[in-house]
């Protein structure tokens, strides 16, 4: 417990024990000591870096929470009963992070100028994501179950992006493999993204099916890429016209 | 002030020094015979090995590409940062760090000249601001003249002496110390989207060939008495089958060398050894080249050593970034420098299970292992392109232990295990081999009359590492010689205790060294070459220049030239 309270933190450029800036409890449990709970309470959004590297384990974070929650976590739990700030489960690699509330910009995408995204592991969001959701992903899966900024899955490589709300376009931009799933509203598909069908519906992940009739869009053909985009056809009737070229 | 670094066993090769235990003393910036015994600060070196400072032939660290790179890698940053401590400056960067971070690191590992080896005229005053940055180190700059349109017409013209005066002129108006070239006659191709295939393909609008260029240059580069040879790197870099491109260029200029004197350096000879007809049945040609380089003595050359990891490549040669570019799909940068050169960026990872990159890494230390001679190979990583130059340790630990090289071997692709070489190499490097190679070696090579050697008069630049040469058995304890060779124990620069246990205890600034020829006769800055900048270049003659004051430390040297 000792040790706990003494970990070094940032705060700003200066070094400050943690339990000088937070109240600590320890709570004993039933729980076996592989998997250790943390839970937190309160206001967490300017606080960044929770989970970094995380393997094992769950947090629980009652409140909102800052930027890069999770990053590189390799395993474990992260359920945030708020919102995330930026860069939530960014480069992960194992593990779920549940985000009740809403994700800022960069869910799942690594730091600018890294290629290196998403490798694995689980994001699921009850509210919105920002711009750039799961960019070069390259395994793993990412649901938001409200609506998505620009550029959801930009470069992906593989995985999966499932969008239950509206999407605000550029979606799949230089994507190269992978699927995206846009179960609302798109404002336009990309014109490097070609038509390839109408499928009743499209799997997401065991057990989970998003029902269509969904378009099905290949590309995106400035990199030669086969990425698929699904589209919902009932709620996205200005796509219409692309059924001329099937 | 006043240094003696006590019981070290000394390796200076130059000096024919093999593991003596003596002292050596300092005093204002020099190494002299002895120093008065009361005053003087003291160092016991008692069980470690001394050397004279680290001297790197070919690293790219300052310049405009160098620059370029670091915009476009933000992701080398963001892992790799140094906080601010006392005495040293923050920084960032993992293969191409900030210039204050570069000097520090190389402090660290003992290192105390390195030359920047690419730098085309036009940034020549960019390269300048940023060594005036880079700490630590004393350096210098290789201007590129290969596809310098001013000596591809001499060239053509058979002008020799008039194109020596005219290099006169540039080593001072740029503060240069070597003439660097890059894929003779490509570079200039590469401006109308070509490239030239062998050394007696033409250059498109200049009535001259690569061979002429490299003959031209190493001509002129004796009338001028430089002292380092014409630095080369070869044409059709990184293509298959290319070794027999760097042998011809060996060959060019064999007929040139008097007295044994080397008058080429064949850069990161790695990047030009391959055999092969393309990626696929890429095959090592280290032992044509070392066979070559055994029989023959008018060449130098650096090993171009690769690392894997995850490095920028940059060079002045564009059409092979270019390639690269195609090869790997990453983001790139491509830059024709006028009339001058061209360059590239590519960032690049080397897989241990790639064939190909598994091949290259065998290359380089077979190069290096083959070739008898220590004086004729010299380590480097080609920073960044190899490698970024801290993975130096790494390469000691497998030049000096082939239990080192076997255990990397065991980890690479399988294919090109079967196919390397060095399984059959029993030779390891001893201490004094590899002083040499590390800075005796070079130092010679370069012309560096005060670097690289302990004896009298030499500039007081030392490097004492923690290895005992007694009781240690090197080849068995690579690791402890890769921590070793990491963190110095001790580095001196210019007299004065900089970095101890691998921790920088001062700030200071290094000197830039350049060539300030006399020729009896100076380069007559005509009319029509003054047109000529107005016509082709971005900038003006009269801007063009790099005056005195743009030099922190000034160290001309003075070069009689024979036109």
């Amino acid at each position: 417990m000792s040790e706990i309270e003494a970990l070094q933190v940032w705060e700003g450029n200066k070094q400050k024990k943690l339990c000088e800036l937070f109240e600590i409890d320890e709570v004993k449990t039933e729980n076996q000591p592989d998997n250790p709970v943390i839970s937190i309470h309160g206001d967490f959004s300017e606080v960044r870096r929770i989970g970094l590297g995380m393997k094992i384990g769950e947090i629980t974070i009652n409140g909102d929470v800052g930027m890069h929650l999770g990053e590189e976590m390799k395993g474990g739990n992260i359920t945030v009963h708020g919102n995330a700030g930026a860069w939530a489960g960014s480069m992960m690699k194992g593990g779920t992070i549940e985000i009740q509330g809403s994700a800022g910009d960069y869910l799942g995408a690594p730091y600018r100028g890294s290629t290196e995204g998403m490798h694995g592991g689980r994001i699921i969001i009850h509210g919105n994501a920002g711009t750039e959701a799961g960019a070069n992903m390259k395994k793993g899966i990412i649901k938001v179950y409200g609506n998505a900024g620009q550029f959801a899955g930009f470069r992906m490589h593989d995985g999966t992006i499932y969008v239950q709300g509206d999407c605000e376009g550029r979606a799949g931009a230089c994507m190269v493999d992978g699927k995206i799933i846009v179960g609302g509203h798109l404002e336009s598909v990309l014109p490097s993204f070609t038509i390839d069908g109408i499928r009743p519906k499209v799997k997401i992940e065991e057990n989970e099916v998003a029902e269509g009739p969904l378009y099905v869009f290949l590309g995106d053909r400035v990199e030669n890429g086969n990425g698929k985009l699904y589209v919902f056809k009932q709620k996205n009737p200005h796509l219409t016209s692309y059924e001329k070229f099937l | 002030m006043e240094l003696l670094i006590k019981n070290g066993f000394v390796y200076d090769p130059l000096n024919g020094v093999n593991g003596e235990k003596m002292d050596i003393a300092i005093r204002d910036g020099k190494i002299v015979e002895s120093v008065s015994g009361r005053r003087a600060r003291k160092i016991d070196a008692s069980g470690m090995t001394v050397m004279p400072g680290g001297v790197d032939i070919h690293t790219h660290i300052a310049g405009s590409e160098v620059n370029t790179g670091r915009l476009l890698r933000p992701e080398d940053h963001f892992r790799d940062f140094e906080s601010k401590t006392s005495v040293t400056r923050a920084g960032v960067g993992r293969s191409i760090p900030s210039t204050f971070t570069t000097g520090y690191r190389y402090a660290r590992m003992g290192y105390t000249t390195i030359m920047n080896p690419s730098m085309p005229p036009l940034e020549a005053k960019h390269t300048h601001e940023e060594l005036n940055d880079t700490p630590m180190l004393d350096k210098a700059s290789y201007p590129l003249l290969g596809d310098w349109w001013f000596v591809l017409e001499y060239l053509a013209q058979g002008k020799i002496e008039e194109c020596a005066r005219h290099i006169a002129w540039i080593m001072s108006s740029t503060k240069g110390y070597a003439i660097k070239i890059v894929n003779p006659g490509g570079l200039e191709a590469w401006g109308f989207g070509q490239n030239v295939k062998d050394l007696d393909d033409q250059v498109p609008h200049f009535c001259t060939t690569p061979r002429e260029i490299i003959r031209g240059l190493c001509k002129a580069n004796k009338l001028l008495n430089l002292p380092h040879t014409i630095h080369v790197h070869a044409n059709n870099l990184g293509k298959p089958g290319n070794y027999t491109t760097a042998l011809e260029t060996l060959k060019c200029v064999e007929d040139l060398a008097t007295e044994d004197k080397p008058v080429i350096h064949l850069t990161h000879c790695q990047f030009s050894a391959f055999k092969g007809d393309d990626w696929r049945t890429l095959e090592s040609g280290a032992e044509e080249i070392s066979n070559y380089m055994n029989g023959h003595s008018h060449a130098t050359m650096d090993m171009g050593q690769v690392i894997f990891t995850d490095t920028t490549t940059m060079t002045a040669d564009g059409p092979f970034q270019y390639a690269l570019y195609g090869l790997t799909g990453n983001k790139w940068v491509n830059h024709d420098v006028e009339t001058e050169t061209s360059g590239g960026i590519v960032p690049f990872r080397y897989h241990r299970k790639s064939y190909v990159h598994a091949i290259q890494w065998s290359i380089g230390l077979e190069l290096a292992l083959l070739i008898k001679d220590p004086w004729k190979i010299f380590m480097t990583t080609d920073h960044p392109n190899g490698g970024p130059f801290t993975a130096y340790p790494k390469i000691i630990a497998w030049l000096i232990s082939k239990k080192a090289r076997e255990a990397s071997l065991k980890r690479i692709n399988a294919r090109a295990r079967s196919r390397s070489l060095l399984p059959s190499i029993d030779r390891e490097l001893s201490l004094y081999e590899i002083a040499t190679v590390t800075r005796a070696g070079q130092a010679r090579a370069l012309g560096l009359k005060n670097k690289g050697h302990l004896g009298v008069g030499a500039d007081a630049d030392v490097a004492v590492y923690n290895v005992n040469p007694e009781t240690t058995d090197i080849s068995r304890k690579y690791r402890t010689i890769r921590r070793a060779f990491k963190r110095a124990a001790y580095t001196i620069k210019g007299g004065e205790l900089v970095v101890k246990d691998g921790a920088v205890l001062k700030h200071v600034d290094g000197r830039t060294m350049w060539l300030d020829v006399e020729v009896s006769e100076p380069a007559r800055i005509t009319n029509d070459m003054k047109r000529r900048f107005k016509d082709y270049w971005t900038v003006e003659y009269e801007n063009y220049p790099v005056s005195d004051e743009h030099l922190k430390g000034l160290n001309p040297i003075t070069v009689k030239a024979s036109v």
